[in-house]
C-alpha cells in the first residue's frame, strides 16, 4: 500500500458546486416532504391500510441493501487478501456508510411519529425483527467507522483484516436482518420464505456494486484522474456474476413459489394476471434489470465499453428498485389468506390500490442526494480516493 | 422553656400542619383511589368471543360496526380515503367452493394468544395484556406499521389524520396504529363489548374463556367452532362457528 497515494479532490469547480447545490436542493425538497407529510398525517400519501409500506420503503431499504453490499469490495480486499481492490476499501466503506445513512433517513422519517424516535432508541423488545435491525444498523455505522480507521491510520493497518473480517461479518447478518423482516412474515403469501434472507444478501451485492462503480467512475472522470482497464474489467466481471445470482434466487424463490399450492394465488398474481406488477416483473426487474445488463457485461461488443458498464450499473439500480417495488408493494396488494378454501365475496380480498404520491418519491430521492452529498464532501475533507488507479499500478498490486 | 407562641409561629405551625397533612390525605386518596380503579388483570382469565355465522344477520354485523364507532370514535375521518379509513371491524360475505354457501362474519382484532403484532413491534407498544387482550400502547408506538405487516387478519388501522373530540377512554393519536380493544374500558368494569351488546340475539357471545360456568365455555364445548388462520397457531381469543 505504501506506493498509493491518496489525496482529497480539490472540490472548488464550478461542477463541484452546481452538484453540491443540486444536491442540497432535493435534500431540502426531501425535508419539505416530511414537513408536509408530518403535518398533514399520512393521507396525503398514496399509503393505506393495506399498503402500509409504499415508496418510502422502496427508496429506503434499496439503499440499506445496496450500504451493506458497496462495502464488499473492501471486504474482498481485507478478508480474501485480493490486493487489487485494495486502493478501493475506502471509497468502498464510504459509499457503504453514505448509502446506509441515506436509507435510515428515509425509513426514520417515513415513521408516523418521528417525534418519537427516541422510544425506538430506548425502548426495546427484543423479539422484533425490527428491533434488532435498528442495532445491526447503528452498529454497522460503527463497525464501518473502526474498519476506515483502521485503513486511514498506517498505524492500525495490520488491524484491518480482523476489523474487516468483523465488519464482513456483520453486513452478511445485516442483510439477513433485512430480508428477515420480511421472511418471516407467515401471513403474507408473497413473504413468508426462509429465501428472502439470502436473496436479500445476493441482491446487496449487485445493488451495492452497481452503486460503487458509478461513483467510482463519476468521481474518477470529474476529477480527471486516471482509471484504468484492469480494476474496471474486473468489477464487471464481478457485477455480472451478482447480476446471475440474483436472477438464481429469483427464479428458485418463485418457482419454489409455485410449487406450494397455498403461495400459487400470489404467483399468479406477480407472474401472470398482476396488472403492473406483472409488468413490473417482466419488463422491468427480469428484462431491463438482468438480461439486458447481463448482455451488456458479457457480450463481445459491449464487453469493452465503460460507458456500456455505467449503463449496465444504472439498468441494475434500476432493476434493483422495481424489484424492491415489486417485493413490497405487490406483495402487500395481494390478499391474504384469511379462508382457505372459501372466496372472500365483499369486504376483503381484492387487489389493494396504491398511487405513490408526490411527497414520497422527493423523500426517497433526498436519501438518495443525502448519501451522495455525504460522499461528494468526505471526498473532498479526506483522502478516500487514490490519487491514480491506472492499469500499471493496479497490475502491480494484482501480482503481490 | 413557656415560650408564648407569636402570631409568626402560629402561622408557620399551621402552614406546616396543612401541607403535612395535604400531603398524607392526597396519598390516601391516590392510594384509596387507585385501589378501587385497579382491577387486577391476571392470565387467570381469557376474554373471548364466539361468533355464530349461521344466526349472525347483515344487519346484526352493520349494528356490531355501527356500535363500535360509536363506542370508539373512529370512523369520522374526513381527509383519509376510503382505504385510509380505520376499520376496526369489518363486516365479510365468504362464500364456500366447493357447497356455495355463503356465510357473513364480524372481522376484526383476534386477540392472539401469540399475536404476531406484539412479537414484531420493535418499541412494545403492540402489548398482550395478561387476560388476553391485544391492545397498542399509543405513547411507544412510533407509527412504523410493521404490526400491520404482521397481522393475519388485516385487523389493525393507521390514523392517517389529525383527530379531534375523541372519546375519553380512547385516545386516539395521528401516526400510531390502532385496533378492536375488545372495548376493555367496559370489561374491565364488568361490561360487555359494545359490538356484542348491539346484537340482540346469541349470535355473539364474550367472556372469559377460561371459566367453566361462563356460556361462551359451555358453548364452545359443545359446537363445532374454528379461528380464523388456525393453521397459523396463534390460538385466537375471538372464535367462529358456521363457517
Amino acid at each position: 500500500m505504501s506506493n498509493i497515494r491518496f489525496e482529497q479532490i480539490e472540490g472548488k469547480s464550478l461542477g463541484f458546486y452546481i452538484l453540491i447545490t443540486g444536491l442540497g436542493i432535493l435534500i431540502l425538497a426531501a425535508l419539505g416532504s416530511v414537513y408536509y407529510v408530518e403535518h398533514h398525517g399520512h393521507f396525503v400519501t398514496g399509503m393505506n391500510n393495506r399498503i402500509v409500506w409504499g415508496m418510502p420503503h422502496v427508496f429506503a431499504l434499496f439503499l440499506i441493501v445496496a450500504a451493506s453490499g458497496a462495502l464488499n469490495v473492501a471486504s474482498i480486499s481485507s478478508v480474501f487478501n485480493k490486493k487489487l481492490y485494495k486502493p478501493l476499501s475506502r471509497l468502498s466503506g464510504l459509499v457503504a456508510l453514505s448509502l446506509l445513512a441515506g436509507g435510515l433517513m428515509v425509513l426514520v422519517l417515513d415513521l408516523g411519529r418521528i417525534d418519537r424516535l427516541i422510544v425506538a432508541m430506548t425502548e426495546y423488545n427484543f423479539k422484533s425483527i425490527f428491533a434488532w435491525n435498528i442495532i445491526l444498523y447503528n452498529g454497522f455505522f460503527v463497525v464501518v467507522a473502526i474498519y476506515l480507521w483502521m485503513m486511514f491510520e498506517r498505524r492500525m493497518n495490520k488491524f484491518s483484516h480482523k476489523v474487516g473480517l468483523v465488519a464482513f461479518s456483520w453486513r452478511l447478518i445485516l442483510t439477513t436482518g433485512t430480508g428477515s423482516i420480511f421472511g418471516f412474515l407467515v401471513a403474507r403469501q408473497a413473504y413468508d420464505a426462509v429465501i428472502m434472507a439470502p436473496m436479500f444478501i445476493i441482491m446487496s451485492f449487485s445493488f451495492g456494486l452497481a452503486s460503487f462503480i458509478l461513483i467510482l467512475m463519476a468521481s474518477y472522470k470529474w476529477t480527471n484522474r486516471p482509471l484504468g482497464n484492469i480494476i474496471v474489467n474486473r468489477l464487471r466481471n464481478l457485477l455480472g456474476v451478482f447480476v446471475a445470482a440474483v436472477m438464481y434466487f429469483v427464479a428458485v424463490y418463485h418457482l419454489g413459489n409455485l410449487y406450494l399450492a397455498e403461495n400459487t394465488g400470489i404467483e399468479n398474481f406477480i407472474l401472470f394476471d398482476g396488472g403492473i406488477y406483472t409488468k413490473l416483473f417482466w419488463y422491468g426487474q427480469i428484462i431491463l434489470g438482468g438480461i439486458v445488463p447481463m448482455v451488456l457485461i458479457y457480450h463481445p461488443i459491449t464487453k469493452g465499453d465503460r460507458s456500456m458498464l455505467g449503463l449496465s450499473s444504472v439498468l441494475i439500480i434500476i432493476g434493483g428498485f422495481i424489484q424492491l417495488y415489486v417485493i413490497i408493494i405487490g406483495g402487500q396488494a395481494y390478499p391474504m389468506e384469511l379462508f382457505p378454501g372459501k372466496e372472500v365475496l365483499e369486504g376483503y380480498g381484492d387487489i389493494a390500490q396504491y398511487l405513490v404520491s408526490l411527497p414520497e418519491v422527493f423523500l426517497g430521492i433526498g436519501g438518495i442526494a443525502l448519501a451522495i452529498i455525504i460522499v461528494t464532501f468526505l471526498v473532498k475533507f479526506l483522502a478516500f480516493l487514490p490519487e491514480s488507479l491506472e492499469d500499471d499500478l493496479a497490475d502491480l498490486y494484482y501480482k503481490r | 422553656m413557656n415560650k408564648a407562641l407569636n402570631r409568626r409561629d402560629f402561622i408557620k405551625i399551621m402552614n406546616a400542619t396543612t401541607t403535612g397533612v395535604a400531603i398524607v390525605a392526597s396519598g390516601i386518596t391516590l392510594t384509596t383511589f387507585a385501589s378501587v380503579s385497579e382491577t387486577p388483570v391476571t392470565n387467570k382469565k381469557r376474554w373471548g368471543l364466539l361468533i355464530d355465522t349461521n344466526k349472525l344477520t347483515e344487519t346484526d354485523i352493520d349494528g356490531m360496526v355501527n356500535a363500535c364507532q360509536q363506542e370508539q370514535g373512529w370512523g369520522t375521518e374526513i381527509r383519509s380515503t376510503s382505504s385510509q379509513k380505520p376499520g376496526w371491524i369489518k363486516k365479510l360475505k365468504i362464500k364456500d367452493k366447493a357447497t356455495n354457501k355463503v356465510s357473513n362474519l364480524a372481522l376484526m382484532c383476534q386477540h392472539c394468544e401469540e399475536p404476531p403484532c406484539v412479537d414484531v413491534c420493535p418499541t412494545n407498544a403492540s402489548m398482550k395484556r395478561e387476560d388476553g387482550i391485544v391492545l397498542v400502547d399509543k405513547h411507544l408506538c412510533i407509527g412504523c406499521r410493521y404490526c400491520m405487516m404482521a397481522c393475519p387478519y388485516d385487523a389493525r388501522s393507521f390514523v392517517h389524520e389529525t383527530l379531534n373530540n375523541q372519546k375519553e377512554h380512547m385516545p386516539r393519536g395521528k401516526g400510531t396504529v390502532e385496533a378492536c380493544t375488545m372495548c376493555v374500558h367496559k370489561v374491565d368494569k364488568g361490561e360487555t363489548p359494545a359490538c356484542v351488546e348491539s346484537v340482540n340475539s346469541e349470535a355473539v357471545i364474550f367472556g372469559n374463556l377460561y371459566d367453566e360456568s361462563s356460556q361462551i365455555n359451555q358453548t364452545l364445548k359443545i359446537v363445532q367452532s374454528s379461528q380464523i388462520r388456525a393453521d397459523l397457531n396463534l390460538n385466537t381469543g375471538v372464535r367462529y362457528s358456521g363457517i
